[in-house]
């Protein structure tokens, strides 16, 4: 299962962290500190995982942007490589060529992505249509209570007056 | 409004805190920001809830402390509205986690969501759960997720599988209730809850073996359909990676068939037609095939077969270790390590490649690759890999020496078949990398070299050259000193000269300066420069004309800050000036080390070393070794070891061998005396011996169970009290002189040993008779015969006996636990007695007999120390 993703900037900002397995707020700072240390300091060149603490971490950067996961040792790191790049895809169709920035503004959408994604640490949902699909329904949902409620209190407004 | 709670919205919190230049300045902001939301909280303030919620995640994610929001993530969770209960859902899983006692303030609106109308809602829920429930979450809600298992829509029947993986997780208990649910998710057409259901099953079959044995009955047939569907499937744009239809899902399936068909060779058969076909139809050229081809060698390698599709399997490795993507090398050498037990000789064919994957630039292929390599060494190839090894360790990274030391050090003692070849290669080590060398590691050696005595000057010439060269190793640095004490003369001498060696000129000057250097040397710790005192001492010994000069240097070190330093040389200089008669007795060389009792030390302050070489023939140092005979490793008991070195500290082993202990007013007895038989045996019996107690007639279960273990243990500690004293009154001289008590007519005889009237009392006898097995003369194998002097019938008879660390006892169980009375009938039970120490200490035992007479219990004890001196 993957224990935890994290996203880290190439200077070493964390972007996205999301932990499957329970870690103590302490911990999580020294395995974000410890990690980012070790995959930001690797060449461009090397293969894409890294054995640490027992665990496996698969990365794989996209522009300034590191994407990481934490797998066990029996996990099939080819295929978790697999499910970072259906991550970034699914990411890049719903901002529309997605960049850091929209990550750090809008980092609640891409935490609802990712919950459309993985589960418990699991795969959740292999196409990205489906994904796409789920997230379009549930902002359209929050759309429609916020008129409502705008216009709920337009009303009210105008009745006040 | 508040005018306390900052107007600012989420995205201008954001934009301040990415405008700080410093951290100091971002700290700032953010304190600033938290304050305003803790007395925006305070007030209850309902129409910023959301937003500020939305704001303390993103300090979160940065790493500041934000337990205080916990309490808004329920509310939110609780209102009713989709926006807020979406954003307080999230703030949960951000904010807490499973051991934070607030969670459970939330299963009852988790508990609600799960039944809501709004399918978003039930999703929310379920991926709350699923990420983040507690055990007694998951006890409460598994009901809830059971049923929405079946729920219509197919987003939540897969979100709810994947939340029952967490529960059965946390809850295995609950496992069974899912089983039939997950089956029937096995036959859903959606790819999501097809995904996870296979997941479901897979993670339900590695808590219950009954899950288990269903799927495999009920639903191979059908996995094997579905694989194959999609192994066909054509082109679906949906589903499409790289040219491969659903990837996931491939090697989701091959996953649960593997773990169907691990240890059923029908289950097996009936997958083996769809694995060779992932097998040779998959593209390789992209990752995604790659990552089934790799699940599916894995599937290959762990079902029963009969070789054809591991013979495939083997390929495929092979071209992906020949593959110039790092990425697929490193899985290459994964798997190849796990195909070492199936097929060593395939994995032989491709030792030159991995070689060079030890050199990649890349630290996870190196690492990968040594292990690997490790596993392939034997001893046909060790001596061209060692030397492959050793010269690229002189080109190696600093953070790599370590492991790669630490590999070769463990692979030269395990396959070394002469001491020339092993010293020479731990030499080349040392000077390269000892600063990596582990101490049991050059403890070893120094045993090696202390035993090979026809090896004694070749190794000190050898020591002193690398020396001369590489005086920045540690290590290097102390095994040189001690055997430059230990065999300065040789030095000299040139004694013991090998036809490989050039010859050397060492003068006892050289020598003295060599030492010295160590000494001096700033980088040098405690222990090396309290070697290289004792040291000196020998040689002062050794070399009387230089015996001026090494007295200087010591006398420079009597005010050493050090107190061992300073004190050692206190003592050292004392024995040079005022003890000249006794010196050449102290400073004798040490006596060689029992092989049997090192490998046994070693077994317990090694265990590393012991389960990375698992599977391998356990012959230690040199072949020469024999198998541990000593069952229970002590390394500080005191008594069992073979160096009287009277040492006052641990009696570490190594310590004792270097001498570092060295106590000059006891030294002497401890200077080359043969070990006396017996000395110690009142010691030994303080040492935890091994206790077994035997019920007659019991099956060894019985032996196991609590109540026995319970009074082994009471007797065991009486014994250790009752032991105590003697040996605390007794001085330590004595100990050390006196043969071990006991009137003993020793027996010249070889074969036939004499019967011992091991115990008698007006009650009971107790003979035992002696025989050996020829060829193990450690082990005495020894008849108790039991006899009754009394009138009453004796019930519950039970003998349990215990002996000190040096031996191990097997006790059979007894002909019978009731002894008929007036020596009408005995009991007899054998006992087998190894001697780890054979030769040097005599057997010692301490007896307990209870049984029952008139419905009384009694307890008869004695220590048996009287054996026949020939066993």
């Amino acid at each position: 299962m993957i224990h935890f993703v994290l996203l880290i900037s190439r200077q070493g900002k964390v972007r996205l962290t999301k932990w499957y397995s329970p870690y103590s707020q302490k911990e999580r700072t020294k395995v974000i500190r410890e990690l980012g240390g070790v995959i930001l300091n690797r060449g461009p060149k090397l293969c894409n995982f890294v054995d640490w603490r027992g665990f496996k971490v698969v990365y794989k950067r996209y522009a300034s942007l590191y994407f990481c996961m934490c797998i066990d040792q029996d996990d099939n790191e080819l295929e978790v490589l697999e499910i970072i790049h259906h991550f970034v895809e699914i990411l890049d169709r719903y901002f529309g060529s997605v960049c850091e920035l929209d990550l750090i503004f809008n980092f609640h959408k891409a935490y609802y992505i990712l919950d459309e994604l993985l589960l418990a640490g699991e795969l959740q949902e292999s196409s990205k249509k489906t994904v796409a699909r789920l997230i379009a329904a549930q902002d359209s949902l929050v759309e429609t209570a916020k008129e409502q409620a705008s216009s709920i209190s337009n009303i009210i407004a105008q009745a006040t007056k | 409004m508040n005018p306390f709670s900052s107007g600012t919205r989420l995205r201008d919190m954001i934009r301040a805190i990415r405008a700080c230049k410093t951290a100091a300045e971002e700290r700032a902001v953010v304190r600033k920001e938290c304050a305003a939301i803790r007395a925006s909280i305070n007030e209850d303030d309902q129409d910023y809830r959301h937003r500020n919620l939305a704001k303390l995640m993103f300090i979160q994610i940065l790493g500041y402390p934000t337990h205080f929001g916990q309490m808004e993530c329920l509310k939110l969770i609780a209102s009713a509205g989709f926006p807020e209960k979406r954003i307080g859902y999230l703030g949960l899983m951000l904010l807490l986690d499973e051991r934070q006692e607030v969670l459970m303030l939330v299963t009852n609106s988790l508990k609600q969501d799960l039944n809501h109308s709004n399918q978003y809602i039930v999703g929310l829920a379920l991926c709350a759960l699923g990420n983040i429930c507690s055990a007694e979450m998951a006890r409460d809600l598994s009901p809830e997720v059971e049923r929405l298992l079946q729920f219509r829509d197919p987003n939540i029947r897969k979100k709810a599988a994947l939340c029952s993986i967490r529960i059965i997780k946390k809850v295995p208990d609950l496992a069974e209730n899912f089983i039939n649910c997950a089956a029937s998710l096995l036959k859903e057409k959606h790819h999501g809850v097809l995904i996870t259901g296979v997941q479901l099953c897979a993670d339900l079959c590695k808590v219950s073996s009954e899950a288990l044995e269903y799927f495999r009955k009920k639903c191979t047939e059908g996995l094997v359909r579905t694989l194959r569907d999609i192994v066909n499937s054509p082109y679906s744009p949906e589903y499409d990676t790289s040219g491969i239809t659903d990837p996931y899902l491939h090697i989701r399936l091959l996953k649960l068939l593997r773990i169907l068909g691990q240890g059923d060779a029908d289950a097996s058969d009936r997958m083996t037609d769809i694995l060779a076909q992932v097998a040779t139809k998959t593209e390789s050229n992209k990752n995604a095939g790659n990552a089934i081809l790799y699940e599916c060698v894995e599937t290959i390698m762990s079902i029963e077969d009969d070789g054809g599709l591991r013979v495939l399997a083997i390929n495929i490795l092979g071209k992906f270790l020949s593959n110039r993507d790092n990425n697929i090398r490193y899985v290459a050498l994964n798997m190849l390590m796990r195909a070492t037990t199936l097929d060593a000789q395939a994995v032989q064919r491709h030792r030159a490649t991995i070689l060079d994957c030890v050199k990649d630039s890349d630290a996870s292929i190196r690492k990968r690759a040594l292990e690997l390599l490790y596993l392939l060494v034997n001893e046909n190839n060790v001596k061209p890999l060692i030397k492959e090894l050793i010269e690229y360790l002189e080109v190696s990274d600093q953070e790599f020496k370590g492991d790669l030391t630490a590999k070769i050090c463990s692979l030269v003692e395990k396959f070394s078949s002469e001491k020339i070849w092993y010293i020479d290669q731990m030499l080349k080590v040392l000077s390269e990398a000892g600063n990596f060398v582990k101490d049991e590691v050059w403890h070893a050696l120094i045993f090696v070299i202390s035993n090979a005595s026809d090896l004694h000057g070749y190794t000190v010439r050898a020591l002193y050259r690398a020396f001369l060269t590489s005086t920045e190793q540690e290590t290097l640095v102390r095994v040189a000193v001690w055997c430059i004490g230990e065999y300065g003369d040789m030095l000299v001498n040139n004694v013991g000269m090998l036809d490989i060696e050039d010859p050397i000129t060492v003068t006892e000057c050289d020598a003295v300066d060599a030492v010295e250097v160590a000494i001096k040397r700033h980088t040098s710790d405690l222990t090396t420069k309290a070697m290289a005192l004792i040291a000196l001492l020998k040689l002062s010994s050794r070399f009387p004309s230089s015996s001026e000069r090494i007295k200087g240097i010591i006398v420079q070190n009597k005010g050493n800050l050090v107190l061992e330093l300073q004190q050692r040389s206190i003592e050292f200089n004392r024995i040079l000036q005022k003890h000249q008669k006794i010196r050449s007795a102290l400073v004798e060389r040490m006596p060689v080390l029992d092989e049997a009792t090192f490998s046994g030390r070693r077994a317990g302050s090694l265990p590393t070393a012991i389960s990375t070489s698992s599977g391998a023939p356990s012959n230690l140092p040199n072949g020469i070794a024999k198998p541990a005979t000593a069952p229970i490793p002590d390394l500080l008991d005191l008594s069992s070891d073979d160096v009287p070195a009277p040492s006052s500290s641990g009696g570490d082993f190594p310590q004792d061998l270097l001498g570092v202990d060295l106590s000059p007013t006891l030294a002497p007895s401890g200077a080359g005396k043969p070990p006396k038989a017996s000395t110690d045996v009142l010691l030994d019996l303080l040492s935890i011996g091994t206790y077994l107690p035997v019920q007659t007639g019991s099956s060894a279960a019985d032996i196991l169970s609590s109540s026995q273990d319970d009074k082994a243990l009471a007797s065991l500690s009486s014994l250790s009290a009752n032991a105590t004293s003697p040996v605390n009154a007794a001085p330590m001289m004595d100990l050390l002189d006196g043969h071990g008590p006991g009137p003993q007519k020793p027996k010249e005889n070889g074969q036939a040993y004499q019967s011992l009237v091991a115990y008698e009392s007006s009650s009971l006898r107790v003979m035992f008779n002696f025989s050996k097995q020829p060829g193990s003369p450690q082990t005495t194998l020894i008849q108790a015969t039991f006899t009754n002097l009394s009138s009453n019938v004796y019930n519950d008879f039970l003998f349990q006996a215990a002996v000190p660390k040096f031996l191990q006892l097997h006790l059979d169980p007894a002909s019978s636990n009731t002894l008929p009375a007036s020596g009408d009938g005995s009991i007899t039970q054998n006992l087998k007695v190894t001697n780890s120490q054979h030769g040097k200490k005599l057997l010692v035992m301490r007896v307990r007999i209870a049984y029952k007479t008139n419905n009384k219990d009694v307890l008869e004890e004695r220590q048996i120390n009287n054996f026949p001196q020939n066993l």
